[in-house]
């Protein structure tokens, strides 16, 4: 049975899975700034989970819904500003304006989902000191119910694609274009991150998710308010995974879908995994890292399913061979 | 548990100590912990405790005959609306309690959370199909035989799987199964042999022809087909009841308590735990082969991951830890949409709203798990204890105990 396996697989249609190095070679560059592009919307939705299972130690499953409550967002505000299927053509400071609008709209869905999610769903939980399974059981359950809410709400079908702006050449590297959307996504997300990085590490805030992540009990016997700063958390999360939607209807018209954020919320896990879950710039740097290897991986194999498969694959390696990610230090010991 | 160290394999003991001492406190689904758990029929429970063995041995024997003439007798109030043909709708009843008394050996017994379970049982279909559809140019084997051959092939994906994530904590099993229950459709949809949405027609089914010459096991004769799954649901409920007696069922139930006591106790919780998730797999592939041999034709389409939280909700709503829990929750998931057709389009929906409100207010289900496991110690040790006291004052005073 098995020389039969080997030999039929690959007789029966050659192009399911290449290792094309020419390909890969040639496309070098555009796979990575779109894979550093993606790797960043990964990031930001990655900070989400990081922050959560830093301060909770908590697998927040129903964050890939709190991303796509934000891509709801984006997309009714778009909507509602009469943005249609092709750019139209605007000046930069209207197209700046629209952009900020669909993204505090985003921001604003997205950390109200995660704060009901946290008041309605694990608060109780947290009340009567639920095991770790139950939290687990309820947060896919809440995933569920968010998902299938927004299916009934809108059907089956990923929304109509509307366009914010056409991307503008603005520098080439090795002959390969980088457009001004790639950049905004990019520089936006790493700004973000930076404030993000700097906010847990300096503000008072930020010391209290430091301090209950390193030991809850003691937090609170040091005066830190757990409850407020896990709620802050989760809207801290929220308002990431806000501007994530924001740009992946931005990269990804056509993927404001019900289920839509199912298999992102699995790879931004993987990113957060691969960086080190529980440390914030681990987040950036498996975002970053993920989208190259994906991006690289599909063009070596020549489908562009196999970005999903990549993802998975490299969850499954990194836990198999480094559990503690590239960066390893976790929320609780990151230096202030 | 550290609420710093993230993954790591072995947790710092420092931080650790508040943690578990946090955690057990409160009481997992299906625990037997120190706090009493009742389910809702917990009455029926000790009544059913207190009657003598001939007894219960009858009143099983009468549900036994009750359940396989179920698609005969087809109950006015029970049956299903027209349209969905009543034995067949036994059938895939029969389908999700097998499929949830696996899962029950993985997320009841040992406190695993796998949320890709269609994957196995997506395994075992495609097993079943590929080695009997006319469309495959693999082997050809009779149809019973796919049965084992697809156990076995799940179990060894089963071990892949685990072996890799069951270092970690439980919750990377979770995620990595939500993957796997998503990359196994899209390895369907890309590898040409596995034949995307085409799929494979004519998958096998048992050998046996009626008069008419029409086959035993054809696709829409869903009574012979209730009849073989409720078979082996009920050889596969003594089994997973013996293991849950066994040892081997202890250390599951010291795992899902508490794994680092059971660790420091010293059961090798690392091999327990693959071994639940391999049998638990195996489950899954055996009632994937069940299935996919009674429809007949297997694609990618069929095998939806969020169909594997519906499985969840079934061991959930019956009571995790509780195998005839497993069995009524898998049987209710199945009926419930083809009973009531003008709900069935919500029923993710109703389900994941059960999953929650069930964990937040309620997180033992229909029926609790058992707690005799526990109690067996407790006697036990009362007995241990009281032979020991005996034992003491006959030295004491001299006196035969009466």
């Amino acid at each position: 049975m098995i020389p039969t396996l080997l030999t039929l697989l690959p007789a029966d249609d050659s192009s399911w899975i290449t290792f094309d190095v020419p390909s890969l070679m040639q496309n070098f560059w555009s796979a990575t700034f779109d894979g550093l592009t993606f790797g960043s919307i990964y990031a930001l939705v990655a900070l989400g989970y990081t922050l959560v299972y830093g301060v909770l130690n908590l697998i927040n499953f129903a964050h890939s819904e709190v991303f796509i409550m934000g891509c709801y967002g984006v997309f009714f505000t778009l909507n509602f500003l009469g943005f249609g299927p092709s750019a139209p053509n605007l000046s930069l400071g209207s197209i700046i304006v629209n952009l900020l609008l669909a993204l505090i709209v985003a921001m604003v869905a997205s950390a109200l989902t995660a704060f009901l999610l946290e008041r309605l769903a694990y608060r109780p939980l947290r009340r009567r000191n639920a095991p770790r399974l139950v939290f687990l059981i309820t947060a896919i359950g809440a995933s569920f119910t968010i998902q299938y809410t927004i299916f009934l709400v809108r059907g089956p079908n990923p929304e109509a694609a509307l366009t914010m702006f056409r991307p503008r050449p603005i520098f080439d590297v090795f002959g390969t274009i980088v457009d001004s959307q790639q950049l905004l996504i990019v520089i936006a997300a790493v700004i973000m991150m930076i404030f993000v990085d700097r906010f847990i590490s300096t503000s008072r805030t930020g010391r209290g998710i430091r301090a209950v992540a390193q030991d809850p009990d003691t937090a609170t016997l040091m005066g830190v308010n757990k409850e407020r700063i896990i709620v802050t958390t989760f809207v801290i999360g929220g308002i990431l995974a806000g501007a994530a939607a924001l740009f992946y209807v931005m990269k990804i018209p056509s993927g404001v879908q019900y289920n839509g954020g199912f298999i992102l919320g699995i790879k931004a896990f993987a990113a957060a995994v691969l960086g080190g879950i529980g440390n914030v710039r681990g987040a950036l740097v498996g975002g970053l890292l993920l989208g190259l290897i994906g991006n690289y991986g599909q063009i070596l194999l020549g489908n562009s399913q196999w970005t999903d498969v990549v993802a998975f694959v490299v969850l499954v390696l990194v836990l198999l061979l480094r559990p503690e990610g590239i960066l390893g230090t976790s929320l609780g010991r990151s230096r202030a | 548990m550290s609420m710093t160290d993230g993954p790591t394999a072995l947790p710092g003991a420092g931080a650790d100590q508040a943690a578990a001492d946090r955690e057990s406190k409160g009481t997992p689904p299906g625990s037997s912990a120190a706090a009493p758990r009742r389910g809702w029929f917990a009455g029926w429970s000790e009544r059913w405790q207190a009657m003598p063995r001939q007894q219960q041995w009858a009143l099983l024997l009468v549900v036994v005959v009750l359940a396989y003439l179920l698609p005969v007798i087809d109950p006015p109030l029970i049956s299903t609306e027209p349209g969905n043909d009543f034995p067949l709708a036994c059938q895939t009843m029969a389908i999700y309690a097998l499929v949830a008394v696996g899962l029950n050996v993985v997320i009841g017994y040992a406190g695993l959370l796998d949320l890709g379970y269609i994957a196995f049982f997506a395994v075992g279909s495609y097993t079943a199909a590929m080695l009997t559809s006319p469309d495959s140019t693999f082997l050809k084997i009779p149809y019973l035989w796919t049965i084992p051959v697809a156990m076995a092939v799940t179990m060894f994906f089963g071990v892949m799987l685990g072996v890799p994530t069951l270092r970690l904590r439980g919750d990377y099993l979770a995620i990595v199964t939500l993957g796997f229950g998503e990359i196994v459709r899209i390895l369907a949809t890309i590898i040409p042999a596995m034949k995307g949405q085409v799929g494979f027609q004519n998958v096998g089914h048992p050998p046996g022809v009626q008069s008419n010459g029409v086959p035993v096991f054809a696709n829409s004769n869903g009574v012979p087909w209730y009849w073989l799954t409720l078979t082996i649901l009920i050889i596969v409920l003594l089994l997973a009841g013996n293991l849950e007696r066994s040892r081997v069922g202890r250390s599951w139930i010291a795992i899902r308590e508490d794994e680092d006591a059971a660790e420091t106790m010293g059961v090798p919780t690392f091999k327990y735990k693959v071994w639940a998730f391999a049998i638990g797999a195996s489950i899954g592939g055996l009632s994937g082969a069940l299935y996919s041999g009674q429809v007949g034709f297997v694609n990618n389409q069929k095998f939806d991951v969020v169909t594997s939280i519906l499985f969840v909700a079934a061991v959930v709503l019956g009571g995790a830890g509780n195998k005839v829990g497993a069995i009524l929750g898998g049987a209710i998931v199945a009926y419930i949409p083809l009973r009531f057709t003008a709900i069935a389009d919500y029923k993710y929906l109703i389900f994941g709203l059960t999953l929650c409100l069930i964990m937040i207010f309620r997180s033992h289900g229909l029926l609790a798990a058992r707690q005799r496991l526990l109690a067996y110690g407790r006697h036990a040790y009362a007995a241990v204890r009281s032979s020991h006291d005996a034992k003491a004052k006959t030295a004491l005073g001299g006196e035969a105990p009466s």
